[in-house]
């Protein structure tokens, strides 16, 4: 038996060509196609009374200018609305050139193609546009108060509104011997994934492989869905889904915004390639993905929690005002997120949870890693410090009076999740969870270190923030497992990829299930041409997803393999194993067959290619007369695809902890220490899994302490670029601690849960606990920047800001291993 | 992100280049490193007609020592210049504020020169060259003159260079005997332009007690803004206690504005901070320093 590869920190198989700069991601294709531009609007809100293109047609290269005026059939229809949740009282979509109306800076109003980019965007800039222009409605304040509604026919700003409620959490508060309440803020933020959107499509003219006398659509995409781009096109477009291909090039980056689909600009350009007969692509730029793809984050969230004196929660009542931008494209997941992943690992006697959705004349929002679970745990996290500081009780003890512990699992939290399944955790051990995350911080040893610190000139804070994340939704993946004659494996799974590493981890599963090298095993991702059906990749799902689909998919092949080694080795099949890339007799390894042959003998053939197709021809071998070349009930090749499609959620935890200084002086914040303790039930690769939560922190810190969106009144996003919207660099991105937890998930075969998305959630609320431990005052929105805190440092000598009460020292002072400043960089 | 179209010329020499530059007049621009040049066209937010690359101009490729000083040419990236040891040595200040400079990759192709032509508020190198009372030589198709760095920048991204002339050569004197120079600066990101930095020339007498102190501070002020401290600290020592009144004295000159990144009274409180942070390094720094100065954990 060759070693397990699952469990183990294989390589990623991606990455020898990515590095190398042998990927090829949407721009690196179509090399000879024309180019696209969009005119955007410049205003938040505004009517468009005349486009006059006349200036545009001089410019060399022109190859012709769309308006919404061009359009007809179902693409003069407003985009679809993917999610419609019945709790959206009124759902606007966009249409795919605007109609009349614009309602964020960024919208599309016209399309040019031309020659090549240069052209276009001289083209476009030439094309006067004539607006009336109208009054903006920016952040959840001017769109709860309704005085400016968003969208014409609409009495106020509300999309969505949803009340959720266990037991009766307003009494509950109102009976407890302790209560707060507290207003969370957290602004908004944006994946912003390296390479921005791009679709390239190529119309191909009839061939009787098309099946009609209409041509046939190849669509480039940058997606996080090709299933879903290919079902949208081919709706829009009215073409029959068979007349669709959609395939997925290297994706540098999604975290969410590419599993919005279509997008206006992944309709048109398959449309202007249609319709012009000629290859078209469009490479988004930096500047249009600020304002023109989608954000996420901003939420106001009041709690009113009622509890104990032991600090255990009696009543947790929460409002939210989530601020959804100009449309309702992706439907109201990340406000249903929040609303259900609040409660993270925490039992309150009773939840009352209410949000409204609202319109703003900003970029839409639609999920970002993690999806409105930073939101709620900001929430959550910073309540659980509130009530331990009212109680004058130690931050983590209050916690571990709260979890739910491992005997209570599966936990049924009484609510319905975003994929419209019952909140049952399914595993889980939040107790250990805490005691792990104390022993890696040293939370003990901290107050120990502070004061050192402090003797030093040095101000220094530590927080702590828990999570629980339902990963895996449904409603299914595929898998398909091939052996070729050549023994080498193919393996192909619908989702995509966007630098998971998928190619190697669902390589380690086929691998081990087949007991085969892994560097036979080849994956296909994102190709509708090889898996037809699919969902996508969103939701930290692609492990369990797909994962279990092409284990079982290399399930089912090893039973017609084992069918068909047993006829060729004369022996019951219950005698043969899987070797080393062969079939063999149990306990008599040279009576086998090579994986390759069993591909051979499972599809006879008539023509002989090469030396392994010569074995399958009709005059190979003797031949059985008595029955027919492919068995009854059998088809030929070695082949297997079955699917996954998990009864609901399967449940990751984990709880991070950081230690922060702030200078005295500037205000800066610099991050000491950052640990995680994390549970995504059996790894299957644990360097890719701290690869994941690596990323994700990188992204909690940034939400944290870097990234927000400078809206200004009239809607304008004043830092619509890298130099100004603050990506962390690699030097601002911690050193990160990580400890694994191993609690399998009883839901689908390989006992995993998701982790792409765990590493981003607690950020701002381990951050914000953390900065407040050193400062002395409430932090209750984030981000927080150095001029912030300054601000809030001043506010509190004002006293217009509540201090902290001195944190006790936990009862187990550890003196030994305190954590470790690092150098300033 | 594409540039609008524009006529492009690489000459290989400087009367002829000049020659270009002045023929297209105000709709001319110089290209040096491009790294600030080159976002500016893609954003459209500039539209010049004519672009004279002088990356291929000989003569301009020189970093020169001698006892005046270091004389840089316009063709001289930041990393070079960062680089030489010689330079180095002669006016420590260079390569003081050359690590705060954008990343290793921008100063890789950006030039010093560039940098101070583009004038940008928050560069350092500007700053550099005001506080050492540099100058600038300056070509135009009349001929050469040498520009003060007092009256170089005359505002945000503007200079005393007019259409057609190219600055040819920075020049960076020797501090005094007995300076130590020091930068500091807060950012918020490492590499990203400072949301306040403070240069400072300190210069110890025998007896280890300040002669002469001056700062330029930058982001605070349309320009860098230099102010001479000397009165405020002559014949005292660098202890940090001492330096709080100059600090506070060069902060009150700031004039700070509100953006998203930071609001004016921070920047001013950082002026301060700064600035005290900046004269206690550069006097620690100076050749006859005191053994316990303070030496701040900014960078
Ligand atoms: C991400 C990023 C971060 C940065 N951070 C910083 C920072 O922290 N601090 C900082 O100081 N700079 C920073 N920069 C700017 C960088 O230092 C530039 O290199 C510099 O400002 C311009 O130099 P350049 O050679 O690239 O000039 P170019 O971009 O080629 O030109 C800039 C301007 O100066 C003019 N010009 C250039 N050379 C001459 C000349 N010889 N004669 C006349 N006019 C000339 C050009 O016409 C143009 O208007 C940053 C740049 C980037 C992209």
């Amino acid at each position: 038996m060759s070693t397990r590869m699952f469990g183990a920190p294989v390589q990623r198989s991606e990455d020898a060509r990515l590095v190398a700069g042998r990927g090829a991601f949407l721009d690196d294709l179509g090399a000879g196609a024309c180019a696209a531009a969009f005119v955007r609007s410049p205003h938040a809100r505004a009517r468009i009374r005349d486009i006059d293109a006349t200036d545009a047609v001089d410019v060399a290269g022109i190859i012709a200018v769309f308006t919404y005026e061009d359009l007809s059939g179902a693409m003069a229809e407003p985009l679809p609305l993917l999610i419609p949740h019945p709790c959206i009282v009124d759902g606007r979509t966009p249409y795919a050139l605007a109609r009349e109306h614009v309602h964020y800076v960024g919208e599309p109003v016209a399309m040019v193609v031309a020659a090549d980019r240069y052209a276009a965007e001289d083209a476009a800039a030439r094309i006067r546009v004539d607006y009336e222009v109208g009054e903006a409605v920016v952040g959840v304040d001017a769109a709860v108060s309704a005085e400016r509604t968003v969208h014409a026919g609409m009495a106020d700003n509300v999309a969505a509104h949803l009340v959720q409620e266990v037991g009766d959490a307003r009494a509950a508060v109102a009976a407890a011997p302790n209560s707060l309440e507290l207003e969370l803020d957290i602004e908004r933020s944006a994946a912003t994934p390296l390479e921005g959107r791009g679709v390239y499509a190529r119309w191909e003219p009839a061939t009787s492989a098309t099946g009609t006398d209409d041509g046939r659509l190849r669509v480039y995409s940058s997606t996080q869905t090709a299933t879903g781009v290919r079902a949208a096109v081919a709706a829009k477009l009215e073409l029959a889904l068979g007349q669709v291909d959609v395939v997925v090039p290297d994706v540098g980056g999604g975290f969410g915004v590419k599993i919005v689909h279509p997008w206006p600009e992944e309709v048109m350009v398959p449309w202007a390639a249609r319709r012009l007969g000629r290859e078209v692509k469009w490479v988004e730029d930096r500047r249009e993905h600020f304002v023109a793809a989608a954000h996420e984050r901003a939420q106001r969230q009041r709690v009113r929690v009622g509890f104990d004196d032991s600090g255990r929660i009696l009543g947790l009542d929460v409002d939210i005002l989530h601020d959804n931008g100009a449309y309702l494209p992706y439907g109201v997941i990340v406000p249903i997120v929040t609303s259900t992943q609040l409660l993270g690992p925490y039992k309150p006697g009773a939840y009352r949870v209410e949000f409204r959705s609202l319109y703003t004349t900003t970029a839409v929002v639609t999920p970002y890693r993690g999806a409105g679970r930073p939101q709620g745990v900001f929430a959550m996290e910073r309540t659980m410090d509130a009530v331990a500081d009212h109680l004058g009780l130690d931050r983590l003890q209050v916690r571990a009076a709260n979890v739910i512990r491992p005997e209570e699992m599966p936990y049924d939290q009484g609510l319905m999740f975003q994929d419209g399944r019952p909140l049952i955790y399914d595993s889980g051990d939040y107790p250990r969870m805490l005691e792990m995350i104390a022993e890696l911080v040293d939370w003990p040893g901290f107050a120990e270190y502070r004061e050192r610190a402090r003797r030093e000139g040095r101000r220094v804070g530590i927080g702590v923030a828990c999570y629980v994340e339902g990963t895996g939704p449904g409603p299914y993946e595929g898998g398909h497992v091939q052996v070729e004659t050549s023994g080498k494996v193919r393996v192909a799974t619908g989702l995509t990829s966007q630098g998971q590493g998928h190619g190697t981890v669902l390589a380690q599963i086929v691998a081990d299930e087949l007991d085969v090298p892994i560097a036979d095993v080849e994956v296909t991702t994102g190709d509708t041409r090889r898996m037809a059906y699919s969902v996508g990749t969103f939701a930290s799902r692609g492990a369990v997803t797909s994962g279990s689909a092409v284990a079982l998919a290399a399930r089912r092949l090893k039973e017609k393999a084992l069918r068909i080694a047993a006829e060729a080795l004369e022996a019951d099949a219950g005698d043969l194993e899987f070797a080393d890339g062969r079939i063999q007799v149990k306990g008599s390894p040279a009576h086998g067959i090579e994986l390759g042959t069993v591909a051979v003998l499972s599809n006879p053939l008539r023509y002989a290619f090469d030396a392994a197709s010569a074995a399958a021809t009709q005059f190979s071998g003797a031949a059985d007369h008595e029955s027919p070349p492919v068995a009854e009930g059998e088809a030929p090749g070695l082949e297997g695809t079955d699917y996954h499609s998990p009864l609901r959620c399967t449940f990751a935890n984990g709880a991070h902890a950081a230690v922060v200084e702030t200078d005295p002086d500037t205000a800066e914040i610099r991050i000491l220490r950052y640990c995680v303790v994390h549970d995504c039930g059996n790894l299957i690769n644990p360097r890719i899994v701290e690869g994941q939560v690596h990323g994700g922190v990188a992204q909690g810190v940034a939400g944290a302490l870097y990234e927000r969106m400078a809206y200004d009144s009239d809607g304008q996003l004043l830092n619509a670029s890298l130099m100004d919207f603050l990506m962390p660099y690699a030097s601002e991105v911690p050193t990160v601690e990580i400890a694994h937890m191993q609690t399998p998930s009883p839901l689908n075969p390989l006992g995993v849960k998701g982790a792409g998305e765990a590493g981003v959630i607690p950020g701002s609320a381990v951050l914000a606990a953390a900065v407040e431990d050193a400062e002395g005052f409430r932090v209750d929105r984030m981000p927080i920047s150095p001029s912030e805190l300054f601000e809030l440092r001043n506010r509190h000598a004002a006293g217009e800001v509540a201090s902290v009460p001195p944190r006790p020292s936990p009862a187990t002072a550890s003196d030994t291993s305190v954590p470790s400043a690092r150098e300033p960089r | 992100m594409k540039p609008p179209p524009f006529a492009y010329h690489a000459p290989t020499d400087l009367d002829e280049a000049v020659g270009l530059l002045a023929e297209a007049g105000d709709e001319g621009k110089v290209l040096a490193g491009g790294q600030s040049l080159i976002p500016l066209l893609n954003m459209r937010l500039a539209a010049p007609r004519v672009l004279v690359d002088i990356n291929a101009v000989a003569g301009l490729e020189d970093i020169r020592v001698d006892a005046a000083g270091v004389r840089v040419g316009a063709r001289v990236r930041h990393a070079e210049l960062e680089a030489d040891t010689a330079a180095a040595e002669a006016v420590p200040l260079l390569g003081q504020g050359l690590r705060l400079v954008a990343h290793p990759v921008i100063r890789n192709r950006g030039t010093t020169v560039g940098s101070i032509a583009h004038a940008d508020p928050s560069a350092e190198m500007p700053a550099v060259l005001a506080l050492l009372e540099g100058a600038v030589e300056v070509r135009g198709r009349a001929g050469t003159r040498t520009v003060p760095a007092a009256e170089f920048v005359t505002g945000p991204m503007e200079t005393a260079l007019a259409p057609g002339e190219i600055a040819v050569a920075a020049r960076f004197p020797r501090p005094r005997p007995g300076t130590g120079t020091a930068f500091v600066e807060t950012a918020r990101r490492n590499g990203d332009y400072a949301l306040c930095g403070a240069a400072a020339a300190v210069t110890l007498g025998a007896d280890g007690r300040i002669t002469a102190a001056r700062c330029c501070l930058i982001s605070v002020a349309p320009v860098p803004l230099v102010v001479d401290l000397t009165d405020h600290l002559a014949g005292r020592t660098a202890r940090l206690g001492d330096l709080d009144g100059a600090a506070a004295a060069a902060a009150e000159q700031a004039d700070p504005e509100d953006d998203i990144h930071a609001g004016a009274d921070y920047r001013r409180h950082l002026a301060r901070v700064l600035t005290a942070r900046a004269l206690a390094r550069a006097a620690a720094a100076a050749p006859a320093a005191v053994a316990d100065t303070y030496t701040g954990a900014s960078r």
